[in-house]
């Protein structure tokens, strides 16, 4: 088995992400006796050590006011000095991942996995990873060589947490090795969503549409669905790009989260990123052509049908009630 | 400003019912439609209003088959000047580093202010971008949905950040970006525009054009390598509702007034 493994830690305001959890069982799933260890990087990150560091072997903290932002450029650059080159180490794929992990393994000559929904265990030098491609419609396995260090990017919510605390670790500060930090990208500002007409957030019954509803025209199939339900319309993201809707009805990691209590996911593929804006354990009805279609898999209940001939007829035999 | 957009040849997801074959070596490529990957589309569409801004040219690079030929013909026709395919048996099997270590061979051979590239394509890794600004030592933007400039030193870009918020950035140029959809409304495509740059030669470029070595990329050079494609047991799932319309209706507003569906 390879060096270390390390879990980069996620926090806002002090507090871990879901993921700093996850990312302990993420690791057990690799090798069920390694040593973890987690690296928290940001300015003043005591709280976040305190918070996780039961869970950890070891906490390795940079603390720098540099990095009151956590800009991906800057940390790439630290953890290239601290992290042994023959480490195995699991960040979370969101868009901090995305935007440090895939050069960081370049410039540690390790390999790089991204999206990793789960492993199947490791053989001498090689990990086998479980990822899937086409926005979920198909599953993978892959061979990783992790002989040289591996970076390997973990799809959030896809490893339950593991809440054992049963490491006991201690922090170690890290920060003297971090070295020159400075980048050719620097972070200005953050510009907060724009809030729109409707607040879909607050909603207990929505009316979901994705690209299954093919054209602009179509909306109204919706709009009059939801009138009739007294439901709100929300959608996915490919709605929102084409200029359909505002960006504030769209659900998921890069929209809106939701908890409502029924979801009508109409013509919704059930891309990850899409699920991950949908909390609460609401009932989910799906409505797809595709009898193969991801978002089966998570729905309560599934129709398959053309959205474009279903909706109507629903929206008629409700109105008629 | 000089631009070089990397794009990929694609199944269109939108056109296509994804599906494994019946060995589970590959997805059922029969009767697939491909296009242009989506984000890269925008990329190019991007690349493009720059150029009519401030003047240059774009270039489109994609690594593939000869059939990948076609889709870098089509960003053509949107408004690119130029067209490079990167092609070679030795390329086949390459993972991402492969990918990311030909683009830096094709960057090499220009000379660019800006390189962008698809925030993620057909198998979601959003991960040659990020390797192929690490290998060329440039600075990186992932998931960039707005740029502006500010000289001929340096630019400004948003980044999408989680629920929808933009993490505002000053970049040095040259440096790589990823481009993530909504940034732009790419342009229509049509048989008229197509027909125009029919006949415009595109170079294509192998291993030995490059000067990498055959044995560090594709199959041979990757550390990372897709075994099988499957579908996976996940439980249940829904419960199908089953019969005629009016049944599957009927049931449906059953189920709906239960669980406080309608109001
Ligand atoms: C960093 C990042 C963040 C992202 N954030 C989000 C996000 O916040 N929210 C989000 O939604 N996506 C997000 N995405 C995009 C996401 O990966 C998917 O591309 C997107 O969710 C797909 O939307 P869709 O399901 O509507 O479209 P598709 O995946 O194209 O699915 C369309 C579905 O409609 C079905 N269909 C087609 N026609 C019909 C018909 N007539 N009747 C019935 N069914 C039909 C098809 O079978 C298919 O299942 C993000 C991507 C990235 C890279």
């Amino acid at each position: 088995m390879a060096g270390q493994i390390f879990a980069y830690i996620r926090f806002k305001d002090g507090v871990p992400d879901d993921s700093a959890l996850e990312l302990v069982a993420a690791a057990k799933k690799i090798a069920a006796d390694a040593s973890v260890s987690a690296l928290v990087v940001g300015s003043g990150v005591d709280a976040v050590c305190n918070e996780v560091v039961s869970s950890y072997q070891e906490v390795w903290k940079i603390d720098s006011d540099a990095l009151a932002y956590p800009n991906a450029e800057m940390i790439r650059k630290a953890l290239i000095n601290i992290l042994p080159k023959d480490c195995i180490l699991l960040v979370p794929h969101d868009t901090f991942g995305m935007d440090l992990a895939p050069g960081l393994s370049i410039k540690m000559d390790s390999a790089f996995v991204a999206d990793a929904v789960d492993f199947e265990g490791l053989e001498g030098d090689t990990l086998k990873v479980i990822r899937q491609e086409y926005g979920g419609a198909v599953t993978t396995h892959v061979n990783c060589d992790i002989s040289a260090g591996a970076v390997i990017n973990v799809r959030p919510g896809s490893f339950p947490a593991d809440e054992s605390k049963a490491a006991g670790g201690a922090v170690v500060d890290k920060s003297g090795e971090a070295g020159d930090m400075a980048a050719g990208r620097r972070y200005l500002e953050t510009v907060a969503a724009e809030v729109g007409d409707v607040d879909i957030t607050k909603e207990d019954v929505l009316v979901s549409i994705g690209r299954g509803i093919e054209d602009e025209d179509n909306i109204e199939i919706a709009d009059d669905l939801a009138e009739a339900m007294g439901a709100v319309v929300s959608c996915s993201r490919p709605i929102v790009d084409a200029k359909w809707l505002e960006k504030s009805r769209q659900v998921g990691t890069s929209g809106q989260t939701v908890k409502p209590k029924v979801y009508l996911a109409c013509g919704i593929s059930g891309s990850f990123q899409h699920l991950g804006g949908l909390k609460g354990n609401p009932f989910v009805v799906a409505i797809n052509k595709n009898p193969k279609a991801p978002i089966f898999q998570i729905a309560d209940v599934g129709i398959e049908a053309d959205i474009l001939d279903f909706l109507p007829e629903l929206t008629d035999a409700i109105s008629e009630q | 400003m000089e631009i070089l957009v990397c794009v990929k040849r694609v199944p269109d997801t939108a056109e296509n019912e994804i599906e494994v074959n019946s060995d589970g070596t590959d997805i059922e490529r029969d009767d697939l439609v491909y296009s242009v990957n989506e984000w890269d589309n925008y990329a190019v569409e991007e690349a493009i209003q720059i150029k009519d801004n401030v003047g240059g040219s774009v270039t489109v690079v994609s690594v593939g088959d000869e059939e990948s030929e076609e889709v870098v013909r089509r960003e053509m026709a949107m408004g690119a000047d130029n067209g490079i395919l990167l092609s070679d048996d030795a390329f086949e099997g390459s993972d991402g580093k492969g990918v990311a270590s030909l683009l830096k061979a094709a960057v090499e051979k220009g000379k660019y202010d800006l390189i962008l590239t698809g925030a993620q394509a057909d198998d979601g890794a959003a991960q040659v971008g990020g390797m192929l600004a690490a290998m060329l030592d440039l600075p990186y933007a992932s998931l960039v949905n707005k740029i502006e400039m500010i000289d001929d030193q340096k630019i400004k870009v948003g980044r999408e950040i989680e629920g929808g918020n933009q993490e505002m950035n000053e970049i040095d140029l040259p440096c790589v970006l990823s481009i993530q959809t909504g940034i732009n409304e790419p342009r229509y495509v049509g048989i008229r525009g197509i027909r125009k740059v029919a006949s415009v030669e595109i170079p294509v470029h192998g291993a030995g054009d490059l000067g990498v070595a055959a044995d560090s990329v594709g199959d041979a050079g990757a550390k990372v390598k897709r075994l099988d494609y499957f579908m996976p047991e996940l439980g249940e799932g829904a419960e199908m509702l089953e019969g005629s319309t009016e049944e599957i209706v009927e049931k449906l507003i059953e189920l709906l007034k239960a669980k406080g569906g309608l109001k």
